[in-house]
């Protein structure tokens, strides 16, 4: 089972610069997982797990394929073989 | 420093002054690895609010595809501030999450006059930096 990770410029060093990475996976979490026990570090940068559920950092944008993870079930989206899964730092601020 | 033409420095000033009260925000995009911005692409603020900004989702996919397909990057990531200063607030410099791009801030706090700076925001770090028009563009070409 193959999932293409496309990762932003942010998180490339964890990947030793590179722009997609292979994993699988039959849900987001357990895909990162996958991924986390060859790019340490990840994990902690996508998912939040202090206080009682663990979940997406809120200022990550997960994707699955076209979609917005956080409306097919956060981590514990299904993911099938050669789905892509891409990830974008949300751009965010505000006056304070 | 961040060299931008004169017509998207006024294109961003309005956008700014279109959405006020609520900030707005945008990106210009330029070829990989050439520090020019070249294409003006304003986005939307998906939380509407005068002391906010978020790039909608699906909207920033949809751009950052686009840029990986053209071959191009985030140059700039503006945004307004429409009651406070044109300097990265806290949240501004927590949330910086492209090392490479130029971060224009515009106030829309006074009505006539807009103000108009540029940082680099790396490692939580912020570095205010010149902006000028191309060498080519003659001074006072740019309407604001």
């Amino acid at each position: 089972m193959a999932i293409e990770v496309r990762i932003p410029t942010i998180l490339r060093s964890y990947t030793g610069g590179a722009k997609s990475v292979e994993g699988s996976g039959d849900t987001l979490a357990s895909l990162i997982a996958d991924l986390e026990e060859r790019y340490g570090g990840l994990q902690e940068r996508l998912v939040d797990d202090s206080g009682s559920t663990a979940g997406l950092r809120r200022f990550v944008n997960v994707y699955l394929n076209d979609e917005d993870v956080r409306f097919l079930g956060g981590l514990d989206a299904p993911l099938k073989d050669g789905d892509t899964v891409t990830v974008l730092p949300a751009v965010a601020g505000g006056a304070r | 420093m961040l060299t931008l033409p004169g017509a998207l420095r006024a294109a961003i000033i309005a956008h700014a002054r279109a959405d006020h009260p609520d900030e707005a925000c945008g990106v210009i995009a330029g070829p990989a690895g050439s520090d020019r911005p070249e294409r003006f692409i304003p986005m939307t603020n998906a939380e509407r609010s005068p002391t906010f900004y978020r790039f909608d989702s699906l909207e920033q996919l949809r751009v950052w595809r686009e840029m990986d397909d053209r071959d191009e990057e985030p140059v700039v990531i503006y945004h307004s501030h429409t009651a406070t200063e044109a300097y990265p607030s806290r949240t501004d410099i927590s949330y910086a999450s492209e090392p490479g791009a130029h971060y224009v801030l515009v106030s829309t706090r006074d009505p006539d006059e807009a103000e108009f700076r540029s940082f680099r925001i790396v490692d939580g770090v912020v570095t205010e930096e010149e902006v000028r028009a191309p060498d080519d563009e003659p001074a006072g070409a740019a309407p604001e």
